[in-house]
């Protein structure tokens, strides 16, 4: 069985760091039972939960500090994105997808929300913004691994 | 980046994952490439791009809209299952076609539906 592990990320808001990222949160995902899919799909919500704290809450700077948290439980992963930005004003809004500035299209929530089951964007305009994500290891995985 | 011109047709191969740090280089590449290939449609190979995120398909729908100014035409092959499950949550599929990755002996790349956009 899985035992429960856990990491904490705190990286400059560069581009490069996207990957970083998402390299980290697949590697801890491996651990547990998730098919090829899951993690690819783990894979494209961190990637959009940080290119959002990269690319809105610090507006590109490459100085700002990005916070990634992942924790992976014997039926779950858990993700957390924080940055302490410019935050957003109304998060229902942005929630919907609409085509963003320039050639961003409005999806990267969308892709979080389809691609992880639970997803909770808090944020208080001026002082950052945190996204949930979380994601249940295949039930039928767990039940072949039980020993 | 490779890339291949026939009279009417260039092909642009992708080699790199497309994210917020790569889109940039890929966005100026590629609308070089189409500026000095004009009057043709382009066939962008996505078979070495294993990842795509909203920021890399913001991209190639960039490039498609582009075109499609022009009356040319975009299609996508290589498309690999990672790629094509941001595909089609984007809802793509309604505006441009695309072919799935396939093996060395032709079998589709695991995870690939027969109609190529959705993972089994
Ligand atoms: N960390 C953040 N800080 C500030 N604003 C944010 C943050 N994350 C999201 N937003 C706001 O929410 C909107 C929607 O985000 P979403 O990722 O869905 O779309 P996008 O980033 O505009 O486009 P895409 O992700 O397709 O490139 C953004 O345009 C931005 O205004
Ligand atoms: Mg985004």
């Amino acid at each position: 069985m899985t035992e429960a592990n856990s990491f904490s990320l705190d990286v400059a808001s560069h581009p490069d760091n996207v990957g970083l990222a998402r390299l980290a949160v697949a590697a801890l995902a491996a651990g547990a039972p998730f098919g090829v899919p899951d993690l690819e799909e783990i894979r494209v919500a961190v990637s959009e939960a940080v290119t959002n704290a990269v690319q809105h809450g610090y507006g590109g700077r490459r100085d700002g500090r990005v916070r990634i948290e992942a924790t992976l439980s014997q039926d779950r992963l858990k993700v957390v994105v924080s940055d302490q930005g410019r935050g957003i004003e109304d998060v229902a809004l942005a929630r919907q997808a609409a085509a963003g500035e320039g050639e961003r299209l409005g999806l990267g929530i969308l892709f979080m929300e389809t691609f992880m089951d639970h997803v909770v964007v808090e944020s208080h305009p001026g002082q950052g913004t945190r996204v949930v994500m979380e994601k249940r290891v295949p039930v039928a995985a767990l039940a072949a691994d039980g020993d | 980046m490779f890339y291949r011109v026939e009279p009417h047709l260039l092909t642009v191969g992708l080699e790199q994952d497309l994210d917020l740090a790569t889109a940039p280089a890929v966005r100026a590449a590629l609308d070089t490439l189409l500026d000095r290939y004009p009057d043709r449609d382009v066939r962008l190979d996505l078979d070495a791009v294993s990842f795509l995120d909203s920021t890399g398909l913001g991209v190639v729908l960039g490039r498609y809209r582009r075109l499609a100014a022009s009356g040319r035409t975009l299609h996508l092959v290589g498309v690999r299952p990672a790629v094509a499950a941001v595909l089609t949550v984007a809802g793509v599929r309604q505006i441009m076609t695309w072919d799935p990755a396939v093996l060395n002996d032709g079998r589709k790349r695991g995870g690939v539906a027969d109609d190529g956009g959705q993972l089994v």
